[in-house]
């Protein structure tokens, strides 16, 4: 069985519920993050994949992009975790939720 | 002579902004009365030149500025000085320049003395408007401007409570306020009707370009005008049916009653009648002509009536007026245009003397106005007894004065006309009418002074109040005196009108029998009221138990028919339309406004502050635009 579009196309689907199914479940801060890490490189799968695919280097162009400004998120993002871990002693979101609709 | 037609507009406007823009929260001061009136006779001062300008030259016509340009429709704010016009000019200014002083003493202790003349001013002002303006879309202005002046000072002392219609006929001032403009709104929408008639048929609301045009219109269409006009005519001169708001004006202050609801205001649908003469002297609209003199006889007749059992000063001086009015609009309506002009005149003045004297023996008895607590008055009040006195002779039409010449003149040419039931009941009114003045003056002037166990004590006047009357009296006697020459001049914009030979044969035995009624009158009057001690008046009980004096004291239930039928189905429709409006309209609107509020509490619940509900939120957005976009895809 040769492993064709299809397959890293449903890889990368699966990996984004797992992802989305985690930022909607997770209350940790720091797993949140993860799961939005999980999102973005099952984008940057189905990215290399129909780049590939279509034999257009723009796509794979693009998950590097992504890859960069992951990278660059995750490290403002976990500098702003410690401090809300400082302040608040917790990451948990039902802890940190200040605003009382 | 642009400048003289300037000054004798504007100089009441003036004295009316300056007395309500500086003076209108400041405490009574004089400065106010006394300015308003130097700036009133500096009007009449300019009417009077104009007048003889007039006299000599002509009409004077000038265009202050466009007003109104929209299309076909032009009308620039112009003002007419004929011989016309200029005559109700000298006559208003005048009047008003006497009542201005008069108030000065009259509104001595009231708290709205600046106030008052802010009105007082504003309202001459209006009425020189009305009078003067070239055009119909004008004289609506000052038509309009009256009858809010009107309502202003009908209502002056707004404060003042309701009482209950069986106490006062009039209920308050300002109910009767409220009364005259609601009813005066009435005849001013038929009045509207006539202009806009005028204006889509012939394309111009200029008079002398509609005068001219007028022959050339349809019979039908000329009728609805006149008819349309008159309307509104009979409300500003309170003719029956529209009447019934002249007498209840009585609550305002009685300068206001002198000036406007006597002299001025009311004669302004007389005057309208004469400035169109024109429209109502074609032979298309006789029959409207016709209705206008049966109905002013009429009026006459009837509100002499009312006038004969009036127990309120004010209330017999007011029913003489509408009487009055009933002469002049009978005069017009039969072609007689410069009589009714010499009559509406002279009216004025005596007119205006009669209520300032009622108005002296008012404030001589602390606002007391039923002449059954009066009596003997003479002796303290001189002065006002012989102005009314002179008032009332004139009012009545005794020899050689005012009233003489002008009532005589039109119960003269009802007999030329050959209106014989008109002539019958305009001579019966003459009768009634010297009988009801002097049954007041006697009742306040002469017999027992009943007033002295009632505990009043009553002076007479200021003396400058009493020298500012003075020119009215004058006119009172001697203004009939100038009838030819004043025939010579009016005529001159007005169509003449010729007594036939046989009139002119008949002439001296008609006034006498004129004469010889009035004297009846006033000689039953006499008897009957000016007694002393054992002659002195009693009350007749039984009589005014009797149907008829009950008829005719409660205004021939008029009033009250008004009441029963129109006011009080009306209120009770309007409590219906406001319980209808208030579910329906205010209801929807209140829907609408209920549901943002709704559904804004409900989505409060939302902004809960955690960050991972937010994130559901978000999601489901999310999700709902993928499913929407794979809709539109499948379907698309």
């Amino acid at each position: 069985m040769e492993i064709g579009i299809g397959h890293y196309l449903i890889l990368s689907g699966l990996l984004f519920s797992i992802g989305f199914v985690g930022v909607l479940r997770r209350k940790n801060l720091l797993m949140l993050f993860f799961a939005t890490e999980v999102m973005l490189n099952a984008v940057n799968v189905a990215f290399a994949a129909i780049g590939n695919y279509y034999g257009d280097l723009s796509g794979q162009m693009f998950a590097f992009f992504v890859i960069a400004v992951a990278a660059s998120e995750v490290a403002v993002g976990l500098g702003l975790l410690i401090v809300l871990y400082k302040k608040y002693g917790s990451l948990d979101l039902d802890v940190i939720a200040t605003m009382k609709g | 002579m642009e400048s003289l037609v300037y000054v004798a507009l504007f100089a009441p406007f003036v004295g009316s902004l300056f007395a309500g823009l500086f003076f209108a929260r400041s405490p009574k001061t004089h400065l106010v009365g006394i300015v308003a009136s130097g700036l009133l006779a500096l009007s009449f001062i300019a009417s009077l030149m104009l007048a003889i300008h007039v006299a000599e030259f002509g009409a004077v016509h000038v265009t202050l500025m466009d007003w109104i340009n929209a299309g076909d429709l032009s009308i620039p704010f112009g003002f007419l000085v004929d011989e016309v016009s200029v005559t109700m000019m000298v006559v208003v200014t005048l009047v008003s320049t006497v009542v201005h002083i008069y108030s000065i003493g009259y509104m001595d202790h009231d708290k709205g003395y600046n106030r008052f003349f802010s009105y007082l001013s504003a309202f001459v002002f209006s009425m020189l408007i009305l009078v003067m303006s070239d055009n119909f879309a004008g004289l609506f202005i000052g038509w309009e401007g009256v009858g809010v002046c009107s309502w202003l000072l009908i209502g002056f002392w707004y404060h003042k409570a309701d009482r209950p219609f069986e106490e006062n006929p009039s209920i308050s001032p300002s109910w009767a306020a409220n009364e005259a403009f609601i009813m005066n709104r009435v005849a001013d929408l038929g009045m509207l009707v006539g202009i806009f008639l005028i204006y889509w048929n012939i394309g111009s609301l200029q008079y002398d370009v509609v005068f001219e045009a007028l022959p050339n219109l349809k019979d039908g269409i000329l009728v609805a005008i006149a008819i349309a006009l008159f309307i509104g005519a009979m409300g500003k001169s309170a003719q029956f049916p529209l009447h019934t708001w002249l007498t209840d004006a009585m609550e305002g202050p009685t300068p206001v009653s002198a000036l406007i609801h006597a002299a001025t205001m009311v004669t302004a649908g007389v005057f309208l009648v004469i400035r169109a003469n024109p429209l109502f002297s074609l032979d298309a609209v006789a029959g409207v002509s016709f209705f206008i003199a049966s109905l002013g006889a009429f009026v006459a007749f009837y509100a002499a009536s009312m006038a004969l059992s009036a127990r309120d000063i004010k209330r017999i001086v007011a029913l003489s007026t509408l009487s009055q009015l009933g002469y002049m609009f009978a005069a017009a309506g039969l072609g007689a245009y410069w009589i009714a002009l010499f009559h509406l005149a002279a009216h004025a003045f005596f007119k205006a003397l009669l209520f300032l004297g009622a108005g002296n023996v008012m404030h001589a008895m602390d606002d007391e106005l039923d002449i059954f607590k009066m009596g003997g008055m003479k002796k303290v009040m001189r002065g006002s007894y012989i102005y009314m006195g002179i008032a009332s002779v004139a009012l009545a039409g005794l020899p050689f004065f005012a009233g003489f010449y002008s009532k005589d003149a039109i119960i003269e040419t009802a007999f030329n006309d050959g209106s014989f039931i008109i002539w019958g009941i305009l001579v019966i009114t003459a009768g009634m009418t010297a009988f009801y003045s002097f049954r007041q003056v006697f009742f306040t002037f002469h017999g027992d002074e009943r007033y002295k166990a009632l505990g009043f004590h009553p002076h007479d006047m200021y003396k400058y109040v009493l020298v500012a009357m003075a020119p009215l009296a004058a006119l009172a006697i001697s203004f009939g005196w100038f009838m030819e020459d004043f025939r010579e001049f009016i005529t001159r914009n007005l169509p003449d009108y010729e007594m036939s030979h046989h009139t002119h044969h008949w002439a001296w035995l008609l006034g006498l029998l004129v004469i010889i009624l009035a004297v009846t009158g006033i000689v039953i009057a006499y008897k009957k009221y000016a007694g002393t001690g054992k002659e002195a008046w009693k009350r007749d009980e039984v009589f005014e138990q009797s149907f008829i004096y009950r008829l005719v004291a409660n205004q021939y239930y008029v009033p009250k028919f008004y009441d029963e039928f129109i006011v009080k189905p009306y209120t009770i429709a309007s409590e219906k339309f406001w319980a209808i409006d208030k579910a329906v309209v205010d209801g929807s609107v209140d829907l609408i406004a209920k549901a943002f509020y709704k559904s804004g509490d409900v989505s409060r619940g939302m902004q809960n502050g955690n960050l991972s509900s937010y994130l559901n939120w978000m999601g489901a957005g999310a999700l709902l635009l993928v499913v929407a976009a794979a809709i539109s895809a499948f379907i698309g």
